[in-house]
């Protein structure tokens, strides 16, 4: 049953990071590559209806994560106080950046939403990248697997590390490249022209860090964190996870040179899961390892929450998830196409 | 003052109200905005559509701010009040989790639709749209309740060996009588507030004769949805609530009312300030015997006073606790007089030249706010000294491996944060009232996200 849940929390996430990711990465990219001001109110017309909901999948994560795995939530949100709290305060300055771009004409105030919107949009996935990587080099749990962190300490992951390391700043510059490419397939989809051209060469010219930074950030985890690779020694059918990794790689770059818009996009969305399938394979069954004491880790054994709420759970969770899976897919069909200036979605 | 479950308390408490003005005139508007379009639909009147066309940029604003306060809310369960959220998680969170899933994706996926739709759906699609998002809201509403209603008065569980609680009854927790009552109670709160908004701008542009057809249309609906809702406020709801939360916590009720001595036929107060320290109340205007008739309907009832209770369970903050419920109380009973005289005169016609009443009406807006706020700080100021009524102390919940300065720089990080996002809020909410409901209409440029735009 916990590993039910392990699976279900981690495919929220990484739902989360395919839909969030593509307008995040778009916000990334806001200020080099749309230059206009017509360029960008385009950009936030290609994520302008559906960042709220992409935004409803963390939310939906984080409760669910709550419900299953209460000592987990609880341990992790407090542990990491400062950095969620930064982004959640990032959030709000997103949201308004977004919002009221489109309420106030003065082309100062536009400038400083665009601003807000980027600025945030970038801290954001430099926090999210990072937070990837916290967990999976562990945190300094006590015997209560409670801990907490600062934001930095030595930049060492060692036995006192804090959110800000060199491997977690290597995550995070990976999640920034990774989700900035992701963002600009969703907007090559979402335009034309010059915008779509130059958002074409953009990622040709990123896809060669995006593959250099994938192997150093492979090689690092292994070296910070050689058990990773134990299931993928018990099971080394596992192996084709990072496979996938590798053909989504492979397919951004062959799809957006051949013009095949949506199936760049579907590579680069097959790249993020299998990569975050990926992590989780080798996490298993830890959820948030100990950096010193290992018996301090925090396991689906000992953080999930009691059998009788899991499974009737399972089935309400079941119930509302295949509704929600429903209304996302019938927002996207409503919105699909190219956003025109004039001729949105709107009118 | 500096001590980190201080700070922890007032983090939640700030954040947590702050973020209630917003879902409450969500919460209150969505059902008026389908009444509308319900009329709309009906009359072919296309200034009732123009009417609900006003009020839904206003939700869109008020929508907005609501979800970016609201993700805070998500995640300080564990932030702030990890133990808490250790031991309870597998009751509390599956309200929290099931609001997710079941009503953040339904109001996120038809927002879009019910803000920019109009021209793309038919009026019956829209109508829908409206619907679905009320729903989404007043689901979202139940579910928060619910998790509220658990740890008011915890049932459908069992305690596991290391403390924590597991659910035994789905059903049992979402059926909750203190649930259902504290959600008729809320809920109906929440139509008060969006009521007196509507009436407020309505009564706005009559006494400033601008947009007078509208201003007729707001006011007529804000009165009659007013009266409607602030009447069931009062009965059957909140009379049942105090009846059950005198059955349920006696302490609190005793603590509201300043009841230090069990008292039979006891006094209801109706002004007066309480002394803790002395267990009296200063300058008392009271009605003899009254609490006694409203909790037991007889006036004769002995009611337990403070007395009854070890001191360490009293509710921690008597004094605010007793104001609190006294500010609710007390202008819930204005609402029903100003409603009241507002509906008699729209009965005989003469309301809309009434400006006396009108300017009531405008006057009135903050106030259903500040009772809507005064209610929840009841009703947990009230649930103290406890998290979950009777089984978890509050100084046993909060993250100790949080301390009081991180616990501190993120209040004031809130604060900032909030004092922008408010600015941003009253400059948008009065332009778009000074608009008015004919400008920015279907003739405004296209929108583009949530809460649409003008450029």
């Amino acid at each position: 049953m916990g590993t039910i849940w392990f699976s279900l929390v981690a495919l929220m996430l990484a739902g989360y990071v395919v839909l969030d990711g593509f307008d995040l990465g778009a916000g990334a990219l806001h200020l080099i590559a749309a230059r206009t001001d017509a360029e960008r109110r385009l950009v936030l017309e290609a994520v302008g209806p559906v960042w709220d909901g992409n935004e409803v999948w963390l939310l939906a994560a984080g409760g669910t994560l709550f419900y299953a795995f209460p000592l987990l939530y609880a341990s992790s949100f407090s542990g990491f106080y400062l950095a969620l709290n930064i982004v959640l305060w990032l959030l709000v300055f997103r949201a308004l950046g977004i919002e009221f771009r489109m309420h106030l004409a003065h082309p100062l105030w536009c400038a400083f939403f665009d601003g807000a919107f980027s600025l945030a949009s970038i801290l954001l996935i430099v926090f999210f990248g990072a937070a990837l990587g916290n967990v999976l080099r562990g945190v300094p749990l006590g015997p209560d697997h409670y801990f907490f962190v600062a934001l930095w300490t030595d930049f060492r992951p060692g036995s006192n590390p804090g959110i800000l390391d060199w491997y977690t700043v290597l995550c995070a510059v990976l999640a920034l490249v990774a989700v900035a490419v992701h963002g600009a397939l969703y907007l090559i989809l979402k335009t034309e022209g010059d915008l779509n051209a130059r958002l074409r060469t953009l990622v040709t010219r990123l896809w060669p860090a995006l593959v250099a930074l994938s192997g150093v950030a492979l090689w690092a985890t292994v070296s910070v964190r050689p058990q990773l690779l134990d299931n993928y020694r018990r099971a080394p059918v596992a192996w084709v996870v990072p496979a996938l990794v590798a053909a989504g790689l492979a397919g951004i770059l062959r799809f957006t040179r051949t013009g095949g818009e949506y199936r760049a996009f579907l590579s680069s969305s097959v790249y993020i899961v299998a990569t975050l399938v990926g992590a989780a394979v080798g996490m298993y069954p830890a959820l948030l390892p100990a950096s010193a004491d290992q018996a301090n880790s925090i396991t689906i054994g000992n953080a999930a929450a009691g059998a009788a709420s899991l499974s009737i759970g399972l089935v309400w969770w079941g119930i509302g998830m295949a509704i929600a899976v429903g209304y996302t897919i019938t927002v996207y069909t409503l919105f699909k196409g190219k956003v025109r200036p004039g001729s949105s979605y709107h009118q | 003052m500096n001590d980190a479950l201080f700070l922890h308390r007032i983090h939640f408490a700030f954040t947590v109200t702050y973020h209630y003005i917003f879902p409450q005139l969500t919460m209150g508007l969505a059902p008026l905005i389908v009444i509308l379009k319900t009329l709309g639909l009906r009359t072919g009147n296309p200034a009732y559509n123009q009417a609900a066309r006003f009020w839904t940029k206003v939700f869109g604003i008020n929508f907005l701010a609501g979800v970016v306060t609201g993700i805070p809310m998500e995640f300080q369960f564990g932030t702030n009040w990890a133990r808490f959220s250790q031991l309870t998680g597998g009751v509390i969170a599956l309200p929290l989790a099931m609001e997710g899933v079941f009503s953040f994706f339904l109001e996120s996926a038809f927002l879009g639709l019910f803000l920019f739709g109009e021209k793309r759906l038919s009026p019956k699609g829209h109508w829908w749209a409206a619907f679905l998002v009320f729903l989404g809201s007043w689901i979202s509403g139940f579910f928060i309740v619910a998790a509220d209603g658990w740890m008011q008065h915890p049932v459908a569980y069992q305690r596991l060996a290391d403390g924590s609680f597991q659910l035994t009854s789905f059903w049992g927790v979402l059926g909750n009588p203190w649930t259902l009552i504290q959600y008729a109670h809320v809920m109906s709160g929440a139509v008060i507030t969006g009521a007196f908004a509507m009436a407020a701008v309505g009564a706005f542009y009559l006494l400033a004769d601008e947009h007078r057809e509208a201003g007729r249309i707001f006011v007529r609906i804000g009165v009659i949805a007013g009266i409607a809702a602030s009447v069931f406020q009062i009965f059957p709801s909140g009379d049942l609530h105090g009846k059950y939360m005198a059955a349920h916590q006696p302490a609190a009720t005793a603590a509201m009312e300043a009841l230090f001595h069990s008292t039979a036929g006891a006094p209801m107060v109706i002004l007066g300030q309480p002394d803790v320290e002395k267990k009296t109340i200063d300058n008392p205007i009271v009605v003899n015997k009254a609490l006694s008739f409203l909790i037991y309907g007889t006036t004769s009832a002995e009611v337990k006073g403070l007395d009854q209770f070890p001191p360490q369970d009293w509710p921690t903050n008597i004094p605010l606790l007793y104001f609190s419920y006294h500010v609710m109380a007390g202008l819930g009973t204005i609402f029903v007089a100003i409603m009241a005289a507002a509906a008699l005169l729209l009965w005989r016609g003469v309301l809309f030249r009434a400006r006396w009443l009108l300017w009531i009406l405008m006057l009135a807006l903050p106030f259903p706010y500040i009772a809507n706020t005064a209610g929840w700080l009841t009703a947990e100021l009230g649930r103290q000294p406890w998290l979950v009524y009777g089984l978890l102390r509050t100084e046993q919940g909060f993250s100790a491996n949080v301390s009081a300065g991180n616990s501190l720089f993120t209040l004031l990080g809130f604060m900032g944060m909030y004092a922008l996002l408010s600015i941003f809020l009253l400059f948008l909410l009065m332009r778009q009232i000074q608009r008015g409901p004919e400008g920015g209409g279907q003739s405004a440029p296209a929108p583009a996200t949530l809460t649409g735009g003008e450029v």
